[in-house]
Parts: structure tokens; sequence; C-alpha cells
């Protein structure tokens, strides 16, 4: 899904948290939005979530307005609170399809309920959660958890996967595996990935963007853009704003895509 | 020397000290009853345990020369069954009406600050009105433990609503969810074990509300008991109904708590 955004602000109050932000995510990109705590990342993935109102500017999918819900179009997985913990894994990944073919119970019964189960399992399965099916997520660890978040996030087929800090309360080594089996996914499944984080070799190693917001030395009161957009092939960069191409990036990014 | 915060009796110490109080209270009340039985034989205030004993006997196990029932049981009986239908019907009003108002902005708009204002509005004060409008029967005391819990429960769960990450919403709508659907499979389970706390919450001012409403109107029930027998001192069937009433009490709490641990396996590993 192309990702379209046109002088995009958001003040709240006084404070302008962002400006002036143009920017077109293709589809299939895997774009990490980096930069400083309160550079307005987080909130521009709200906006983007529909659970934020840009104050100016626009967006569009695929050229259509942004709805003004979420919806199933953009998936989500949160640093926490992404899984629901009344229900088991396999409940978890189950709700996708229980919302979306069972409108008024909500519960799916006979073949319908057996189907569902089969392919809830197997995407259990491919994000290697298939021996924890019957587990409540307070019995996973964290790097777990963050993978039912994602299993239960693409079970409703989303076009978008929007990550907010996914993988920022994870141990070094558990966050290695997280980040393998969402590239994989990325590839597999053809989704646009937009991913926040502030770590900026996690955005290496796995986008195929970077675009960093704020940064504009710490100065207050200033709003924050864009302030860098590396990308992988060599297109322009929107507003023909500073590239910020430290050195590692290029490097890195022509690395991944051998 | 250890500090105190971290000194933990060991398992069977545990158990001595929890009957410490309550040996201790039933040994200081058969020393306070024993010098004043001495000192005048007659005395009503502190009978003996075992005239209490024989008490119990009568009111349990002799039927009543009288109406031919056997008091305790139809006493009982008849208080549980006002008490058990006003907290169901507490419950489930402050469940629906709970989830409404805290997952619903507009309902939350018009409900909310009244709730709130209605909540401080002292149901006792209310029981005038009640006895009026309703007569002296059985709705209206059922009636007036209704109102004097449900908006408790009603703020309750309205909170706990709140409570809930709105990540936790947010997810549900990218999945599709509908708002009926994430109040069905969302917040409503989450919001059970939360409910049965509560209702636990809600045991003792119901038996307030009981025993007022008993007390005042009423031809059989705990409450009415002891009021009734007030007028005679007759200590030795107030004591053991207000022991008993306190046991029905909390054996009902024991059994709500069971309950969340069994019905709701998930809720103390998600606390």
């Amino acid at each position: 899904m192309k990702i379209e955004l046109e002088n995009l602000c958001k003040h709240f109050g006084e404070t302008k948290v962002l400006e002036n932000i143009s920017l077109t995510i293709e589809e299939g990109e895997f774009v990490a939005l980096i930069g400083p705590s309160g550079c307005g990342k987080t909130t521009l993935l709200r906006i983007l979530m529909s659970e934020e109102k840009a104050s100016y500017g626009r967006i569009l999918l695929d050229g259509k307005e942004l709805p003004e819900e979420p919806d199933r179009d953009r998936g989500v997985v949160f640093q926490k609170y992404s899984v629901f913990p009344h229900r088991t894994a396999l409940q978890n990944v189950l709700l996708a399809d229980e919302f979306q073919k069972a409108p008024i119970f909500g519960t799916l019964f006979g073949a319908k309920r057996r189907s569902a189960i089969n392919k809830a399992e197997e995407i259990l399965q491919s994000v290697g959660l298939g021996h924890a099916c019957g587990k409540y997520p307070h019995q996973l660890s964290g790097g777990m958890q963050q993978r039912l978040a994602i299993a239960q996030a693409i079970a409703s087929k989303p076009r978008v996967l929007l990550l907010d800090e996914p993988f920022g309360a994870l141990d070094a080594h558990v966050k290695q595996e997280v980040h393998a089996l969402v590239r994989k996914l990325w590839r597999d499944v053809a989704l646009t990935i937009v991913l926040v984080t502030h770590d900026v070799s996690e955005a290496e190693s796995l986008a195929t963007r970077i675009i960093s917001i704020g940064g504009h030395g710490g100065e207050k009161d200033r709003p924050s853009g864009i302030s860098g957009d590396t990308y992988l092939s060599s297109d322009p960069t929107p507003n023909g704003e500073v590239v910020v191409a430290p050195s590692g990036y290029l490097h890195s990014l022509q690395a991944l895509s051998n | 020397m250890k500090r105190v915060i971290n000194i933990e009796p060991n398992q069977s110490l545990r158990w001595f000290l929890i009957l410490v109080p309550f040996v201790a209270t039933i040994v200081a009340y058969m020393l306070a009853s024993d010098a004043r039985l001495d000192a005048n034989a007659q005395d009503k205030l502190l009978p003996s345990l075992s005239t209490i004993g024989n008490t119990i006997y009568r009111l349990a196990f002799v039927a009543d020369p009288r109406t031919n029932q056997y008091l305790l049981w139809v006493d009982t009986f008849a208080s549980l069954s006002r008490l058990l239908p006003a907290l169901v019907i507490s419950v489930a009003i402050g469940l629906v009406v709970g989830v409404v108002i805290g997952l619903v902005p507009t309902a939350r708009a018009i409900f909310g600050p009244f709730m709130d204002v209605i909540s401080f509005v002292p149901p006792l004060s209310l029981l005038p009105i009640l006895f009026i409008a309703m007569g002296l029967g059985e709705t209206t005391k059922i009636l007036l433990l209704v109102i004097g819990i449900t908006p408790f429960l009603i703020r309750t769960m309205a909170m706990r609503v709140g409570d809930l990450p709105r990540e936790q919403l947010i997810k549900a709508q990218s999945l599709g969810g509908s708002s009926w659907l994430i109040a069905r499979k969302i917040v409503v389970p989450q919001l059970l074990p939360h409910l049965l706390d509560a209702a636990r919450l809600s045991i003792g001012p119901a038996l307030l509300f009981l025993i007022a409403a008993e007390a005042i109107a009423s031809e059989v029930g705990l409450g009415y008991r002891i009021f009734l027998v007030r007028r005679y001192l007759a200590m030795d069937v107030i004591i053991p109904y207000v022991v008993w009433i306190t046991f029905l009490a909390f054996v009902m709490d024991a059994a709500l708590a069971m309950l969340q641990r069994v019905l709701f396996p998930w809720f103390q590993g998600a606390r």
C-alpha cells in the first residue's frame, strides 16, 4: 500500500510536534523512522494509525484519504500491551477471524472454526510459537509475546504493518531473532512496513530506507521535520532536504539487499 | 537482626498466628462473661458460652412453638433470598452500564457525571420514599440493596475500562473489531474478574442495607430477628446471629475469590 504524506503538521496546543512532513512510501517498502525521543516519530505513527488526527496536511493511502479510524488495512505492533492477556496465544491469533467472520457473536462454530484454528496454528508455527498455542501471554517471554503480537497482526492480512518500538524491551539476542522474523515476513507477505525506533543500528539492519525525524540539535520549541532520508537506491529526497547518510548506512543497507 | 519487613513466619507458625486473634477474642469474651455472671447470675449482657450454645440449639434444631418453624434457617433463607438476587441484579447492571459508560464517549458524557453525583445520595435516606412508593414488600427491600450498591459497581467498572491500555483498543480495531465485538471479546472478559472483586467489596454495604431494611419493615430475616429480640436484651440470640451473618458474608467472599481463580486463570499472572 502506497502511503503519501503531504505537508503534515501536528500541534499539541502551542507545541508543534511535527511540521511540514512530506513523504511518499511506496508499496513494499520497509521504512524506519528514527530520531531522539520526543521528536514526534511515534506521533507520526499514531497519525498513520488514525489514532491521532493531523493538525494540517493530508495523508493518502493508495490515493485515498486516510480513514478516520483504525482498520484492517493497517496492522500494528506496540512495545507493550499488543496482545490480550485473557486469551491464549491461539485465541489471540484467532481474534481477527472471529471479528471478521462472526460479526454478531464473535464466536466461530463447526467447520469455520476448525479452518480458522488451522490457519491460526499455521501462523503461530510460522513465527515459531507452534508449541505455545495454549499458553497465556503472561506465560510467554518478552520475545515470544512480541512474536505473538506480530502473528496476531498479520492474521488479519493487513497491507501496512506499523511497528512502534516493538523490540525496545527485548534482550539483544532475542531482538536478533525477532528482527529475522520480521524481515522474513516482510519478504514473504509483501507488506509495507513502517518501523519507529530510536535504535539506528536496528533501523540499519532492518529497513530499506531510513528517515530521520527531528535532530535539530536539541533546540527547544523547534518542531520536527524530516532531517534526513536515506534510500537504498539513489532516489531524491522529498523537499530536497539534507540527506543524512553516515558512512555505515548505505553500506549496511546494500549488504542487506544482497 | 533482620528488618521486621523481612521476617516471614514459616507455615506452621503462620497457622498459629492466624488462630491467635480468634482464640484471644473468645477467651476475652469468656473472662468478661464469667466476671459479670459472678457479680450477677441474672446478667443478660454477656451470656456464657453454654447459654449461647443452648440458644443456638433451640434456634436451629427446635421448632418455634408459636410458628412451628426453625427460626435460624427461616431467617437465613429469608435474608439470603433478599441479598443474593439483589447482588446478582446489581452486578449485572454494574457490568453493563459500567462498560457502556467506560467505553462509549457519548454515554460517558451523558451518564458519567450524573452517576458521580447520584452515587452520593445516601440510600437509606431513600428508604422512606421507597416504602411510600412501593409498599413494605420484598421488592422494596431488594430495591434498597440494589440502589445501595449499584452506583459503586457502575463507577468501579467504568474506571476499570479506563484502565485498559489504549494499545489494546487500537489493536482490536486494527483487527477489524466493531464496537460491539470489542466490548464483548476484549473489554467484558477482562472486566469479569474485576467484577468479582467489586462484588466481594459490595457484600459489606449490601448487608448494611439488608439489616436496615429488615429492622424497619419485615416479619422474618436475620436483621429482623436481631432487632426483635433487642427488646428483651436477648444477647444469647443477638451474638450468634451476628457471628452467623459474619460467617455467611465471609463464605460468600471466599467463594467469589475462589471463583475468580478458577474461572480466570490468566488474571493473577497478567497483573
